[in-house]
């Protein structure tokens, strides 16, 4: 890392204007380091922009990898200019919307919840210990009173999570897991405070905090999982600076996108996106439109071109009028067409969910159903409620609270390690079940930037075309000229010309050579070359396969899997790379929209598909599968509306990802089973009157435990 | 059986501060970077005398 290394948001997307400073701080202000990871790094960046005029004090926070500087009045550009010096890539998150995720408020609250209750069922539990041992009468009592006292508050307090979300529940007509849980909670205390002032041994003060506790517990699990999710997408958001450089009367001027108007002038420098669809006013360039068109070649434009927002500019510095701002853009369109997508797979019901929706009934009815057998056997309301509650407290869906967000956390956990992060909080139970995997080509099956193969041409022409590819910047040439093997010896030229829109000439050896676009040349394809008179030859530029493309399509395909390719590139790049994988079912061509429509038939089918894409076309594509995966290197919109986002460069990853998706969702499944044989068990003696607080303390703390232990078995998943 | 008076008054209270101190300690930020202050503590304080 260097004090000159460019700043660049993201590569290849967002450049940090470095003619103007940007809109100044207010303040707090967050930034995002990802190049920090130790102690060093820790003490540059504290004390760097602590000895900045103006910079009250700078935090580093290396967990997040993020600082936040107290600089009231001072650009944001000023500071990432500053960090840029001292080595380290800074890129500004939304202030506002970093501030949900940065204090974290929910989890310190869920926390200490969390240790009250296991305050007070280790106080308990003791007190019980000494019951069950066979406490004398007047100890027990003592005892009891003493565990009241402890518990009754406690519950009141730690509870509250569960009593809140049942309590919604019931508002709206629906039963949750949480409503059989508040109702084995309020009940075991209530009867146990009853039980404590009639003396009588039947006391379940323990059984109801513990259970409160391995609930937090999950539900604190759970609260980690959905946390990580929502920073992950948000930081991915936050990436995007809602910037423009507009041409006023008064010069350039940095303001914010949603402040640009139909017909105002907007420069795009090189290297930026187009914030607005617009046409080009000024300037000649070369656009990179993958992201939105899958088109793995830059596209010439000049004056009269018509843009969308989000191509990048790869050449020189354009000034475009925008004929289409904010809501009106193709971007925005796209992304409006992703929300509706999305909506519809956010009914996706949890598993856990769909557990309750059977489970709570199931266990109100039996409670139920004891207490009215017990009454009509013996006639006494106040046994029969004490077994009905029994049943209730031993049949609580503590498992249940516990075996999802276990395992969850477990799956993600691992997943995070191997470098996909999980941004989704169902998006491993969906994963689990797809039969279908659809990729898309350019940027994801291929590294997205085309790849020049020069090992077919005779020496001399390799010669003639590493010096003419030289004298240009044309990202083509580009390309060329780093397939080119370097101890290639240039041949001599004279007369070097470069024709705008066409190609590049010159003389050698007393004849012209001509390199460029194929329609100059009379040639079949572009780039072309040609030498004097002779039939010009077409430089076929291939795709680079991404890292790993290969493993994944195999280990997909080794699963049971069907593999296919849709792609919104042309026929031929398409068949090679199809070829080249093995892929059968290979479609180019498809437009966004036909894209949907594929995955809509095959949904329609009963296929459970999974896309893994990266551009702009592939969004909604991405938001209406039933899971879906996103390189890194993708656009946000298509990071957002994935569940999953490779972090590391390879796609090797993806098959593993799938296996471990799979087992998480066994683990479920089979703590369900455990959790359901102790109820097998337990279920018929509390029925039947014989439970005891014993029974049930020991029966839920066993199913609570394997239940974890289970979870923790994904860790050795290869 | 009296020193059950004693001792269990003192077990809750000993039981109620380490609750307290974590309290404290989650309220104060202290599990917000553990990372980072696994680090901290080898980097040297410049304004120590």
């Amino acid at each position: 890392m260097t004090a000159t290394a460019p700043i660049v948001a993201c590569p290849g997307c967002v450049a940090i204007p470095s003619d103007d400073s940007g809109p100044e701080t207010s303040g707090g202000l967050s930034l995002h380091l990802p190049g920090i990871h130790c102690a060093a790094c820790i003490g540059t960046v504290e004390r760097g922009l602590s000895l900045m005029p103006g910079v009250k004090s700078a935090r580093v926070n290396l967990s997040r990898k993020r600082v936040v500087v107290d600089a009231p009045g001072v650009p944001i550009d000023d500071i990432v200019q500053r960090l840029a010096g001292l080595g380290y890539e800074a890129q500004p998150l939304d202030a506002l919307m970093m501030s949900a995720v940065e204090g974290d408020a929910e989890g310190r609250r869920l926390l200490t919840r969390l240790a009250v209750a296991g305050f007070a069922m280790m106080n308990v539990m003791l007190f019980s210990v000494a019951v069950w041992s066979g406490a004398a009468e007047a100890t027990r009592v003592l005892f009891h009173w003493l565990s009241a006292l402890i518990a009754v508050p406690t519950l009141i307090y730690s509870a509250q999570v569960f009593f809140g979300s049942a309590w919604q529940a019931l508002r709206v007509g629906r039963l949750n897991m949480d409503v059989p849980i508040s109702l084995a909670i309020i009940l075991a205390c209530g009867m146990s405070v009853y039980e404590t002032a009639q003396g009588s041994e039947q006391v379940y003060f323990d059984a109801a905090l513990s259970l409160t506790f391995f609930l937090l517990v999950g539900r604190y699990l759970d609260h980690r999982t959905r946390l990580a999710a929502r920073s992950a997408a948000q930081e991915l958001s936050a990436l995007e600076l809602p910037w423009a450089t507009r041409v006023t009367p008064q010069g350039p001027q940095t303001v914010a996108i949603s402040t640009l108007a139909p017909g105002d002038y907007v420069i795009v420098a090189s290297g930026m996106r187009t914030p607005v669809d617009g046409d080009v006013i000024k300037g000649e360039t070369q656009m990179d439109r993958s992201l939105l068109t899958g088109e793995s070649l830059a596209v010439e434009v000049g004056p009269g071109a018509r843009l969308a927002a989000g191509e990048v500019n790869l050449g020189a510095p354009i000034t475009m009028r925008a004929t289409a701002v904010g809501e009106d853009t193709t971007l925005r369109r796209m992304i409006a067409m992703v929300e509706t997508a999305e909506g519809a797979r956010n009914r996706y019901t949890a598993l856990a969910d769909r557990a309750a929706q059977i489970y709570a009934p199931l266990v109100h009815v039996l409670a139920l159903v004891t207490f009215a057998g017990w009454f009509m056997a013996t006639g006494e309301v106040a046994r029969s409620l004490n077994i009905a509650i029994a049943v209730l407290i031993i049949t609580c869906p503590c498992a249940l609270g516990l075996a999802v967000p276990a395992v969850m956390t477990a799956a993600t956990g691992r997943l995070f390690r191997m470098g996909l992060l999980v941004k989704d909080a169902t998006a491993i139970e969906r994963l689990a079940e797809v039969d279908t995997v659809i990729f898309d080509k350019t940027g994801t099956l291929t590294e997205g930037h085309a790849r020049f193969d020069a090992s077919a041409l005779p020496k001399a022409t390799q010669a003639v075309l590493a010096a003419l590819v030289r004298q240009s910047q044309h990202p083509v040439s580009v390309a060329i000229a780093s397939a080119l093997r370097p101890d290639i010896e240039e041949a001599a030229l004279t007369e070097v010309q470069e024709i705008a829109g066409k190609g590049i000439v010159a003389k050698w050896h007393g004849q012209d050579v001509r390199l460029g676009r194929g329609d100059w040349l009379g040639a079949a394809g572009s780039p072309a070359l040609q030498i004097g008179q002779e039939t010009p030859v077409v430089l076929s530029m291939s795709e680079v396969l991404r890292e790993g493309a290969r493993e994944a399509v195999d280990g997909l395909r080794a699963q049971g899997l069907n593999v296919a390719l849709l792609s919104g590139d042309t026929g031929v790049p398409v068949q090679i790379v199809a070829r080249a994988l093995e892929i059968s079912d290979a479609q180019s061509d498809l437009s966004p929209d036909q894209k949907c429509d594929r995955i809509r038939d095959l949904t329609a089918q009963g296929k459970r598909v999974l896309m893994v894409g990266d551009g702009l076309n592939d969004t909604a594509a991405l938001a209406l599968a039933h899971a879906s995966i996103s390189p890194a290197s993708a656009l946000d919109a298509s990071r957002a509306a994935s569940d999953v986002v490779l972090l590391g460069r390879g796609l090797q990853d993806v098959p593993l990802a799938v296996t471990l998706s799979k087992s998480a969702r066994r683990r479920v499944l089979e703590n369900f089973g455990i959790a359901a044989s102790y109820n097998m068990v337990a279920v018929p003696l509390a029925i039947a009157g014989l439970a005891t607080p014993l029974t049930a303390a020991i029966a839920m703390s066993l199913s609570s435990i394997t239940v974890l232990l289970n979870a923790l078995r994904l860790r050795a998943v290869k | 059986m009296n020193v059950l008076l004693v001792l269990i008054p003192v077990s809750l209270v000993l039981a109620a501060c380490g609750l307290i101190a974590f309290i404290w300690s989650l309220r104060s930020h202290q599990y917000d970077d553990l990372d980072g202050d696994a680090w901290r503590i080898l980097v040297e304080d410049e304004d120590a005398p």
